[in-house]
């Protein structure tokens, strides 16, 4: 597995939510969670102009084994949605913490921030998951 | 307690994801299960299918009671090796299982049945040998290799001893022959499978199987997962058992009723619940749908149609389709225009006659 990158922030559901400027917030799903999940074949990107609330699913990832909600870290407006993933979903296989980001929100509450795991914890909730 | 299969350590060396899979714990995928599902299509895979149960049958009224156990007619076995697919029903025509007969004497048949029904189906068959004497004989010291795909013989012939290898080469589809494999090691190889590729299924003891295993990666056939073949199986058009059948099913509902032989004078167990329910008219079929649209046909999805709602069984992305097949049984007669509803939303799907795949390409109309 690839390195968790140390500006990121997760949900204990294995999303994460890269934070950038003007209040807007990156969101996506971890390289384990694409490894748990197997070859991905379809996503259900959420709608841009709509609003996503914070542990509320917010987009449908489907690998060949079973569909899995993606929940969103923090709550606000959709902003941006990763186009690409439409006709490469697999784009979240090969580079989840980059390329296969699935979309952006214009975050409402900052405070939901602090609610999330930092790389730390969050690789330490992936090893006790491991073993 | 999860079983284990002799060849584990070796999935496990591998990196396999491992799963229970009816009480075993067997490799779902070793990488990606897609490129699993495209090596066994384009050029040769294998699988290890070890936790299925081998049973040999032995006595001089074998054959009589295979006549009483199971649908298809064990008549059809003339050749030696020569196999046959079947159910096995209860009183009430429901699929207790389904498995393979191998002929292999007049007092000596194989079967090959599932997993995930092993204990029931051994239970079932040692009460109905009773009357007939007929000796009823685990194997639990074979493991079995499936090995799929069209270059999946070629490479198998390649590891038999030269003096096997013009009878191996020369076996027809669905028989199975005795043949030494490396270090002389004795193998059972049928031309069988479950993946809609041509290739064998070879039955090896198991304390070869590592050998057989490490020789055939050496011939550069490529591991393959659980998950690679239910999607190969699912494009075959091949029934799952549990998913796509059970107790409760019959074969009729099941697009099974090509292995049912209502043959003069054999009766067979469920053989008056089939007829009955086919002379009063089978009231749910299986069918094969399409979706052409973005999405994935999942096990337990509604399926709407003009005569009520049905269910998807087995539903998948099919790699070599690029879009999601699904087995379904809905209501009997004219359907009209189906839909699946996927959370909610209901996408339009087409009504297929399946295999969707065979021999590598996507069948007529898929």
């Amino acid at each position: 597995m690839s390195e968790i990158p140390g500006d990121l922030k997760f949900n204990k559901s294995h999303e994460w939510a890269r934070i950038e400027d003007g209040g807007l917030v990156r969101v996506g799903i971890s390289d384990h969670a694409q490894g748990q999940l197997g070859d991905l074949v379809y996503v259900e990107l959420p709608e841009i102009g709509s609003s996503v609330k914070a542990g509320g699913a917010a987009a449908v990832v489907e690998s060949v084994k079973a569909a899995s909600d993606i929940y969103s870290p923090v709550s606000g407006e959709v902003v941006e949605v990763n186009e690409t993933l439409n006709d490469k979903p697999e784009t979240i296989n090969e580079d989840a913490w980059g390329e296969g980001w699935i979309y952006v929100v214009r975050i409402s509450d900052r405070a939901e921030l602090d609610q999330l795991l930092d790389a730390g914890a969050y690789e330490e909730l992936v090893e006790n998951e491991d073993h | 307690m999860t079983e284990k299969t002799v060849l584990n350590a070796t999935h496990r060396a591998l990196g396999a994801r491992m799963v229970d899979f009816g009480g075993w714990d067997m490799p779902i995928n070793y990488g990606s299960q897609i490129e699993e599902h495209h090596a066994v299509r384009r050029d040769a895979g294998m699988f290890d299918v070890s936790h299925m149960t081998v049973v040999d049958l032995h006595g001089a009224r074998s054959k009589d009671f295979l006549r009483h156990l199971v649908a298809n007619s064990v008549e059809k076995l003339k050749a030696h090796g020569k196999a046959l697919y079947t159910c096995m029903l209860n009183e009430q025509g429901g699929v207790i299982d389904d498995l393979i007969v191998y002929f292999l004497g007049d007092e000596h048949y194989r079967l090959v049945v599932n997993a995930a029904t092993r204990a029931k189906d051994l239970a079932w068959i040692e009460k109905q040998a009773a009357a007939f004497g007929v000796e009823v004989k685990e194997r639990p010291e074979f493991a079995m290799i499936a090995v799929q795909g069209p270059n999946a013989r070629a490479k198998v012939l390649g590891l038999l001893h030269e003096v096997d290898r013009p009878r191996i080469e020369k076996l027809g589809k669905f028989a199975a022959a005795a043949a030494q494999g490396p270090h002389g090691m004795p193998l059972f190889v049928a031309r069988t499978g479950y993946t809609g590729e041509d290739g064998f299924e070879i039955i090896v003891p198991a304390n070869h199987a590592v050998a057989l295993w490490e020789a055939l990666a050496a011939a550069g056939v490529v591991p393959a997962g659980l998950g690679a073949r239910d999607t190969l199986r699912l494009e075959a058009g091949m029934n799952l058992y549990g998913q796509d059948m059970d107790e409760t099913v019959s074969p009729w509902e099941a697009n099974l009723g090509w292995t049912i032989a209502l043959d003069e004078g054999r009766d067979f167990i469920g053989r008056a619940a089939l007829e009955k329910q086919k002379a009063d008219g089978v009231k749910r079929v299986m069918v094969g749908l399409v979706l052409d649209e973005k999405g994935v046909l999942r096990h337990g999805q509604k399926v709407l149609t003009a005569n009520g709602e049905g269910e998807i069984l087995s539903g998948s992305f099919a790699p070599t389709l690029e879009k999601a097949v699904a087995f379904a049984r809905i209501p009997a007669g004219e359907p009209g225009a189906v839909r699946v509803d996927i959370r909610g939303r209901e996408l339009p799907v087409r009504l297929v006659k399946y295999p969707f795949v065979r021999d590598g390409k996507p069948c007529e109309g898929i």
